[in-house]
């Protein structure tokens, strides 16, 4: 485990190629990772996220990806994810091959991941076209009862990437809330990269606080509001107006590229982008 | 026409949700999705069935927003559950388990047999549209015990074939889900805004069987996409009370401002982003 700055943590831990799994449910999304991302100008990445949402549809939009593995694609409560539509139905800014899921299905993919067992096991894709869409999602006969189950591989990122909101010292990282399938995507990985709203000497008593031990924690980058426009449960809101904004600001492609240049490629960190959007507002 | 208030003073979109929160029942567990299946459950919850439990995806169990939520994982959700787990086990323990009476979903296609399509319109690998996809929805069509569907009827919507099917109904009818693996019952109302659609006995073919008030069987034929079957006995609904009215209107109005909130960031701390907090 080291103390990294993000800017440091993206450089050594995030590569050209990598499957890359930027987690959290619509909570603590690691916002500042993915543009930080966007700014280091990787590419080819596998991405990996079971909600897209608006950070996957910037990093897509950027050119960082060439293949998505997700479950559900769109804008929460308010449609599309433009950048991510026009990559699919127009190939822009590049192809986009897409590993697509259901919810319940990308969940036993990561429980697969993090045991390092070959597959998940679940009573899904039933009477789904998603079973002919995808060959991934294949069946197996419980060896007890004859019974045919869904079966998807399981999903091993190269790096996971959470926010959370604390890290104590020694770098265990402890997040609460709706916590997703963090801790899945967590332990599945191959590296983990944290970023935190915060670094403390002890961590609040919480009932059901998920804690990621320091030794399975690659890096720790402190980087607050880093969970922005998305939201860290304790600190701030998720910042509803802006997705929806974002509906407008991601429609085409030139007025996607000048608020991207002007605020994540224009910035020099997170600090930078949430300064940048101070001036606007 | 959805949009414009009906003679009464009510539009049709404000039926269709108290035309679905009439369906649930006090206690029932019900796994909810967003838009307007999240306020036919909380218009629920505030009027006839306070001590409903609602689930969304996210693992929020038994929340009590008090605010609609713009996103299935709002803070709100969470600081109102009675409890929040992991999403793995909201799928695994709950859903799969069969511990989820009623599954609310909405599509951009249904058709006769209740099948909804949420994931592309035109070829799967060559769209015209891409919508977002499938998320739970294929699990809670197979696992709730039983599911309502809320979609607004077009012809666009309401079609004889589906572009892709992402959630099974019943499947081809005549009995076909069960032998499907599908666990739970399957749709039992489609929640639309002239009305209300049931599966046949048999066939599982949906028809119509309820109306609003106002409209008419040859709207409803007009604005579905295949040849439309009328149940033997259509029933009028009755229009929404003053009491869900402004029991809705008022949630929908808190729900507004708190979506328009401006959001305020921890300040910045000194000599953040550096090497090592120590």
């Amino acid at each position: 485990m080291q103390f990294l700055s993000l800017s440091e943590a993206i450089a050594e831990y995030v590569r050209d190629g990598d499957s890359a799994a930027l987690e959290g449910f619509t909570h603590l999304i690691p916002f500042a990772a993915g543009h930080e991302i966007i700014r280091q100008r990787r590419r080819d990445l596998h991405l990996v996220r079971m909600t897209p949402d608006l950070v996957y549809d910037q990093m897509i939009g950027m050119g960082c990806a060439s293949r998505l593995t997700f479950s559900w694609g769109g804008n929460p409560g308010v449609g599309s994810l433009h950048r991510l539509r026009d990559a699919i139905e127009h190939g822009w800014p590049q192809p986009l091959a897409i590993d697509e899921h259901t919810h319940a299905g990308m969940a036993a993919a990561y429980c697969a991941g993090a045991a390092r067992l070959p597959f998940g096991v679940l009573r899904g894709y039933i009477g789904t076209d998603l079973v002919e869409a995808n060959p991934r999602v294949r069946s197996v006969e419980c060896p007890f009862t004859g019974e045919r189950l869904a079966a998807v591989p399981a999903l091993n990122p190269d790096v996971t990437i959470l926010h959370a909101q604390r890290a104590d010292r020694k770098g265990n990282v402890a997040l609460v809330g709706i916590v997703g399938a963090q801790r899945e995507a967590a332990l599945a990985a191959r590296r983990l990269v944290v970023t935190v709203e915060e670094i403390v000497d002890d961590f609040p008593p919480a009932m059901n606080s998920i804690v990621l031990p320091h030794w399975v924690v690659s890096a720790v980058a402190h980087c607050p509001g880093g969970a922005y426009p998305a939201y860290a449960q304790g600190y701030y809101a998720r910042d509803n107006a802006f997705y929806q904004r974002w509906d407008e600001i991601s429609r085409d492609r030139d007025g996607f590229h000048a608020w991207m240049e002007r605020h994540v490629l224009g910035t020099r960190d997170h600090r930078g982008f949430l300064d940048s959007l101070e001036e606007v507002a | 026409m959805s949009a414009a208030a009906h003679d009464g003073g009510w539009t049709r979109d404000e039926m269709m949700t108290v035309a679905a929160a009439r369906l649930l029942w006090d206690r029932c567990v019900c796994f909810v999705g967003i838009g307007l299946p999240s306020a036919a459950c909380n218009l629920a919850r505030l009027t006839h069935a306070p001590d409903i439990v609602l689930i969304y995806e996210s693992g929020t169990i038994g929340t009590r927003p008090d605010v609609l939520p713009l996103s299935i994982g709002d803070g709100e959700l969470a600081e109102t559950a009675s409890c929040v787990v992991p999403l793995p086990e909201i799928f695994s323990y709950y859903l799969q388990a069969g511990r989820v009476d009623v599954g609310f979903l909405g599509a951009a296609q249904i058709d006769r047999h209740g099948n909804l399509n949420s994931t592309v319109i035109g070829p799967y690998a060559t769209p015209s549209t891409r919508l977002p996809g499938a998320g739970g929805a294929p699990e809670i069509a197979a696992h709730a015990r039983q599911t309502f569907v809320m979609l607004k009827a077009t012809p666009r919507s309401f079609v004889p074939r589906l572009d892709f099917r992402t959630s099974a109904g019943f499947l081809d009818g005549h009995g076909a889900r069960a032998h499907s693996g599908a666990r739970g019952g399957g749709p039992r109302a489609v929640i639309t805004d002239f009305g209300i659609l049931t599966p046949a006995a048999g066939t599982e073919e949906l028809e119509l069987s309820a109306l609003f008030e106002g409209a008419t069987k040859d709207s409803a034929r007009a604005a579905v996409g295949w040849p439309l079957v009328v149940a033997p006995t259509v029933t009028t609904l009755a229009p929404p009370t003053d009491t869900e009215l402004a029991t809705l209107r008022a949630l929908q109005s808190r729900t507004r401002e708190a979506h328009r909130r401006p959001v305020h960031l921890p300040a910045w701390p000194a000599g953040s982003e550096t090497r090592s907090p120590t």
